[in-house]
């Protein structure tokens, strides 16, 4: 959740036309400004004794929480252990996905034979399967993976067979006056005309990634940062638990920065028109 | 020589969309394809280009006939249909792949310079006024160097000014190859303006109803009198193709109201 609110966080920065020196500082430090009061303002009141932030930790002491986990190594490996798991997911979730969309994209017969299974599945609430998981794979990683994994597939199946329906039948043309072969059909023409909304898929899916780990990590788990957070709980440490939050969204956000990062030289034909929409 | 014979084509919805159609094009020949809205000039040409097969009669480019897009046939459509993800130069460059690559940027800096457009070679499609866009599609048809460049309307969405303006560099760039145009038109003047010979259709089912040659010389006056008398001609001929329509409409009424 705090990815979205990060995201919502440039929308803030709108003003009136400026020098375009002046926006680019604007824009983070307008965003940054309300939680860093916030965060300042409870600092202070603890510090002055209005409250003994037991149960809202100040900054300085989740701060100080972090450090410790750090210096001992602990912080690393659950770190560790969460993420491996969210790779885990999501590289399965993705590479089902992709594929069982490409398919029901591509072939109207596979679509009537699978879609509607799919969709039906869809339906279903995926931490219901959480008990079936631990029936069948056990209490250990791999029911976590497959919950993280049926997460991730979903909004990735349904990004790749939307975007494949919908390329421009105008464009395929194009490529049949140009003799394009099967193969070069697909790579000149249809994956570049599926980037744009197979990346928000992928970015869409690995946000689910990241709230289906927790969850998978609430099930029982010795390490990660969903452990963290019901150990804090159980021992109440609310420190620890913040701590784990930001964590979170740390990571939460630099992953899909990384997909935004990894893809922008293939969007670039149409990013300007994004950086526009956000400068208006 | 392009030598259409007997081309028939009925939709799978039963829609009789063109009825026998047979003509003989010369190499380097430009013709002028007018009618009303419906009567087969889209379905004509894209059995020509090879993207709809025809029911029935042939289709032949120098005796080898044609069922599917060929080598030698470009096709330039009423959109500029430009590929979005690729700069101008490369969507000019776009069928040319089995060319070196310096041979391909060769051929792409001549065609961007040819269209005015040297300075645009890195913008992207959705950079281009409609004008340019659609300058670009007639570059990347051209420089394939097909015999045959097939047009449907490709000038129909543009202004007045901007369309003179191209009708004149679509006849620039065909004296350098001189390759044959076949121009879909509803556009009488440019029909009268670009070619040599106008085919005039009636609808219902789609076939041909009259040729007009228009025997002007190069480059063409819009304002002189000969001019006014072929585009006379020419409108004269398609009210007759519309009306004798109507005409047998009513033929048709006729016998059905005495039944
Ligand atoms: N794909 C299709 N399926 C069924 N019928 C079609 C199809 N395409 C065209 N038709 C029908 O065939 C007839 C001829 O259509 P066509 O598009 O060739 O006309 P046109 O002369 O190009 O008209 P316009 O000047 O409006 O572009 C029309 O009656 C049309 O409804
Ligand atoms: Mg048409």
């Amino acid at each position: 959740m705090a990815m979205t609110l990060d995201n919502a966080a440039p929308v803030t920065t709108v003003v009136a036309p400026a020098p375009r020196r002046a926006r680019l500082w604007r824009g983070p430090v307008l965003g940054l400004l309300l939680p860093l009061m916030v965060a300042f303002g409870w600092e202070t009141a603890v510090y002055l004794g209005y409250s003994t932030g037991r149960l809202v930790p100040p900054p300085s002491r989740v701060f100080a929480t972090l450090a410790e986990l750090a210096r001992t190594g602990e912080l690393a490996r659950h770190v560790a252990a969460t993420l491996g798991r969210v790779a885990a997911g999501f590289g399965l979730g993705v590479l089902s996905g992709t594929l069982l969309g490409a398919v029901a994209g591509y072939w109207s017969l596979a679509r009537r034979l699978l879609d509607p299974t799919v969709q039906a599945l869809r339906a279903i609430p995926s931490i219901a399967w959480v008990p079936l998981f631990i029936l069948w794979l056990g209490i250990f990683e791999t029911s976590k993976v497959a919950l993280i994994a049926i997460g991730v597939f979903f909004p990735v199946y349904l990004g790749m067979m939307g975007a494949i329906r919908s390329v421009d039948r105008k464009i395929v043309e194009v490529g049949r006056a140009f003799r394009l072969s099967g193969p070069a059909m697909i790579r000149r023409i249809l994956l570049p005309a599926v980037l744009p909304a197979y990346v928000l898929a992928l970015r869409v899916g690995l946000g689910l990634g990241w709230m289906f780990v927790v969850a998978a990590e609430f099930m029982g788990a010795s390490e990660g940062l969903g452990f963290l957070l019901i150990d804090g709980q159980q021992l109440g440490k609310p420190a620890q638990i913040v701590a784990a939050i930001v964590i979170f969204s740390l990571l939460g956000k630099t992953t899909d920065w990384l997909i935004e990062i990894a893809t922008a030289p293939l969007l670039r034909w149409q990013d300007a028109f994004g950086r526009h929409d956000g400068e208006i | 020589m392009l030598v259409l014979d007997g081309v028939d084509k009925t939709y799978p919805n039963g829609v009789h969309a063109l009825q026998s159609f047979s003509a003989r094009i010369n190499l380097g020949e430009i013709v002028a394809v007018i009618g009303g809205s419906g009567c087969g000039k889209s379905t004509l040409l894209r059995a020509i280009a090879g993207l709809d097969r025809a029911t029935a009669g042939t289709v032949a480019l120098d005796g080898e006939s044609v069922t599917a897009p060929h080598p030698k046939i470009g096709i330039i459509f009423q959109e500029a249909r430009l590929l979005p993800w690729l700069s101008v130069a490369d969507n000019i460059g776009f069928g040319l792949d089995g060319l070196p690559r310096s041979e391909r940027h060769s051929r792409v800096a001549v065609a961007l310079a040819r269209v005015g457009l040297a300075d645009k070679a890195k913008a992207w499609p959705r950079e281009l006024s409609g004008g340019q866009a659609q300058r670009v599609a007639i570059a990347r048809a051209l420089v394939p160097q097909p015999e045959v460049i097939l047009l449907d309307e490709p000038f129909s969405a543009l202004d007045a000014f901007t369309r003179t303006d191209l009708q004149d560099h679509l006849l620039d760039l065909w004296a350098d190859t001189r390759p044959t145009l076949i121009l879909v038109t509803h556009d009488v003047e440019e029909a009268v303006a670009l070619a040599d010979r106008v085919l005039v259709m009636r609808p219902r089912p789609g076939r041909l109803f009259e040729e007009i040659r228009t025997d002007l010389p190069r480059p063409r006056d819009r304002s002189s009198a000969s001019f006014e008398d072929v585009k006379r001609a020419v409108l004269h001929s398609l009210d007759l193709s519309l009306q004798r329509h109507r005409h047998q409409d009513d033929d048709l009424l006729n016998a059905g109201a005495g039944i």
